[in-house]
């Protein structure tokens, strides 16, 4: 079978997969969890609890302020402790509720189980505008990282048509494995949630893309599809960033997104499969999005595995569990080498969108010092948006940010593929990143 | 040989006359076209110091010299590069009297040294105050103070700055600094504030920015302040005022007494050009 590909750029990265294979390890409920209150993209929810409130398992504690947002609910039964601001992962201050059990209501969490409130005939009977509400009302977002609200994605504008669902199996950041992980778990809830997302957006048909180096996951999913359905699964080559909402589209429909559309511009919804499964959960059990599958990984870490942790967990103790030690000079990454951002401690909690806790010791952390540019245009063969990083590089060093817009450098989607390739190790993508930011600062400048 | 003399002169010829009835264009061109200037730009702006840093709120020194002829003299516009003497040799060449330019210096809003704040985390990365503060908060704890990358040096185009190895604190020559306000504008965590030298030279100032509140502060660096509130209430000129949990001193008010130095807890509250033996005791209450 061919396997199927995006186009331009892209590069073939060592998978490092640590953590592949090993099942899903179910964490008990923490008795304490820190909450923040943006861990979406959009404007961060609204607290509705203050200190001392009690609150229940699934309760909303923090709802969305404005349309383009998103809903948190509790994990855990117990006392709200705090409201208020605290050091987040990044050193600067983010708004948290932190809420702690009694013992009583923690021994009573961990008796709950889930108990279905749909059967199968009430989800067949749900409308599109339904499925929206429960993906709205249950705080669901993108759990591929970008955490975009489901609701939005799914809500289709009237003058867009849609006619292909895309769900995201690709995970082609090196080292992540918790979407593999879902996939080996729970195939059947997945489905039913690619079933209704299918539904609710209006499209004819369903495509996961899986890249090849899952075949179990593939071998998995296919066996639970019956002949006729409209969702298939097409296999991909391992190539990184297969997962970009643009270059998936590519790979799987051959359809190109133009420089500025959005994925419903060229009739596709793009989907992670952990949202899939999430969107299920939600429909059926009336989950709100509270939990999620976290890889711990890293050459140093002892034993890499995929913990399935409610938010506000303690990622420190996630380490622990793995037998991680943090070393002087140690990277700590929340999500993946290419993607994801290094964080300075441990102290923080999982959000929505952590997929992954890598740790690098500190041989594979340092940076090599750059070296001038031997203008060999590696990064132009290789960036997947057909972009001239160089040139964005350089015109944002010298602060004509503005003239790097024109030149596209709002279509960069940072996969860092140019900054990986570049045989001078130059910081291509640190660059575009601060001419980016310089743009948006001088375009808030201009609204006020 | 007469070959030779045509392949030479013909192009030697050709050529010169090209040469003379172009040269006779522009001739005629500069003369039909010139732009007349007046002599005076000319002298203005070689009395500026010629950065062009924009601080005057023209595009640069040689816009500054167009507006000074065009209001037939410095009214109303200053130059902070040039300070009070240049201003005033300024308005000697249009016939008026003194310049009117006080001169303005930068302070920094930040004592955190390496002493007082504690190790956060260790950067790697592409070099600047820009960069690094869109990562992380910076090299050592409290999100507020300074990212001691020195931008603000990089950017000074009087060279008025330098980093201070000790401190890892950029340092200002308040002989250099003009009050530009470049450095401001560069710093990413605004705490770079331009304010009256003072008479003498003497000011006082709060050298922080913390917003937290007291116990966190605290926590976050040796040196901030806590937004108690001691400084305000000393203080007889009612120029201190506390917002956000940091103290602000209005330079317009300050009347240089110093009583709020004697009081900081914390040592957040920075005077220069006093003279050392004169100190002031806290007063008895």
């Amino acid at each position: 079978m061919k396997l199927l590909t995006f186009h331009p750029g892209g590069i073939r990265l060592p998978e490092s997969k640590l953590s592949a294979r090993s099942p899903i390890i179910y964490l008990e409920l923490p008795e304490k969890v820190t909450i923040t209150h943006s861990q979406h993209k959009g404007a961060p929810a609204k607290a509705v609890v203050k200190p001392g409130d009690e609150v229940k398992r699934f309760q909303l504690i923090a709802e969305a302020s404005t349309r383009f947002s998103a809903n948190i609910h509790t994990p855990i039964s117990g006392i709200v402790k705090s409201v208020g601001k605290t050091r987040g992962a990044f050193g600067y201050d983010v708004e948290t509720i932190t809420i702690e059990a009694s013992e009583e209501q923690h021994r009573r969490d961990l008796e709950a189980s889930p108990r279905r409130i749909r059967d199968d005939a009430a989800i067949a009977a749900l409308t599109p505008a339904q499925i929206c509400g429960i993906a709205r009302e249950n705080g669901l977002v993108g759990m591929g990282g970008a955490t975009f609200p489901t609701d939005i994605k799914l809500d289709i504008p009237a003058d867009k048509k849609v006619d292909v669902l895309i769900v995201n199996g690709a995970e082609c950041e090196p080292y992540l494995t918790s979407d593999h992980a879902l996939m080996l778990a729970e195939p059947e809830a997945i489905l039913n949630g690619v079933e209704l997302a299918r539904r609710a957006c209006g499209a004819k048909r369903a495509i996961i893309g899986i890249e090849a180096n899952k075949k179990d996951a593939i071998e998995k999913l296919e066996k639970r599809i019956s002949p006729g359905s409209p969702v298939e699964i097409l296999t991909l080559h391992e190539r990184y960033p297969q997962g970009g909402e643009k270059q998936l589209i590519n790979a799987l429909t051959g359809r190109h997104v133009r420089s500025g559309a959005l994925p419903v511009d060229a009739g596709a919804v793009v989907m992670n499969v952990a949202t899939a499964h999430a969107l299920w959960r939600a429909a059926a059990f009336a989950e709100p999005l509270v939990a999620r599958i976290v890889t711990v990984t890293g050459p140093s870490v002892k034993t890499p595995a995929n913990y399935h942790a409610c938010i506000g967990y303690d990622i420190a103790s996630l380490l622990d569990k793995s037998g991680a030690e943090i070393e002087q000079g140690a990277k700590l990454i929340l999500g993946g080498p290419m993607m994801g951002r290094a964080v300075i401690g441990a102290d923080i909690p999982v959000e929505k969108g952590t997929s992954g806790i890598l740790l690098l010791p500190p041989e594979q952390a340092a940076r090599r010092t750059p070296d001038p540019c031997v203008r060999c245009a590696r990064c132009v063969e290789v960036c997947p948006m057909g972009l001239e990083p160089y040139l964005l590089a350089t015109l944002s060093r010298f602060g004509k940010a503005e003239e790097a817009e024109h030149q596209s450098m709002n279509d960069c989607i940072e996969c860092g593929c140019c900054s990986y390739i570049c045989p001078s190790a130059r910081p291509i993508l640190d660059f575009i990143r601060v001419g980016k930011n310089m743009r948006r600062k001088s375009r808030n400048k201009s609204k006020q | 040989m007469i070959l030779y003399i045509q392949q030479i002169l013909f192009p030697a010829v050709a050529l010169g006359v090209i040469g003379a009835i172009a040269a006779a264009l522009l001739c005629i061109v500069v003369r039909r076209f010139a732009v007349k200037e007046d002599e005076r730009v000319e002298q203005v702006e070689a009395l500026l110091p010629g950065a062009n840093c924009g601080a005057c709120g023209f595009l640069g020194c040689h816009d500054f010299a167009l507006q000074c002829v065009r209001l037939g003299g410095p009214e109303g516009i200053s130059c902070p590069g040039a300070g009070p003497d240049g201003m005033a040799a300024i308005a000697a060449l249009f016939g008026m009297t003194g310049g009117t330019a006080s001169k303005n210096v930068a302070v920094l809003r930040c004592n955190g040294t390496c002493a007082s704040r504690h190790p956060l985390s260790i950067y790697s990365g592409p070099q600047g105050c820009n960069m690094e503060s869109m990562i992380v908060s910076g090299p050592l704890t409290c999100a507020f103070g300074c990212i001691q990358c020195g931008d603000c040096v990089k950017a000074c185009p009087f060279e008025a700055m330098k980093m201070d190895p000790v401190t890892n604190l950029p340092e200002i020559d308040e002989n250099k600094c003009t009050g530009c306000g470049i450095c401001a504008g560069t710093c990413p965590r605004n705490l770079l504030t331009i304010q009256p030298s003072g008479p003498k030279g003497r000011r006082v100032w709060v050298a922080c920015s913390n917003r937290h509140r007291g116990t966190i502060a605290r926590k976050e660096c040796d040196s901030a302040c806590i937004g108690c509130g001691k400084c305000e209430r000393v203080c007889p000129f009612g120029a201190v005022s506390i917002t956000d949990n940091v103290a602000t001193i209005d330079p317009a008010l300050c009347r240089l007494c110093r009583k709020c130095v004697a009081v900081c807890p914390t040592g957040a509250i920075h005077t220069a050009n006093f003279p050392s033996a004169q100190t002031i005791k806290p007063e008895a209450s």
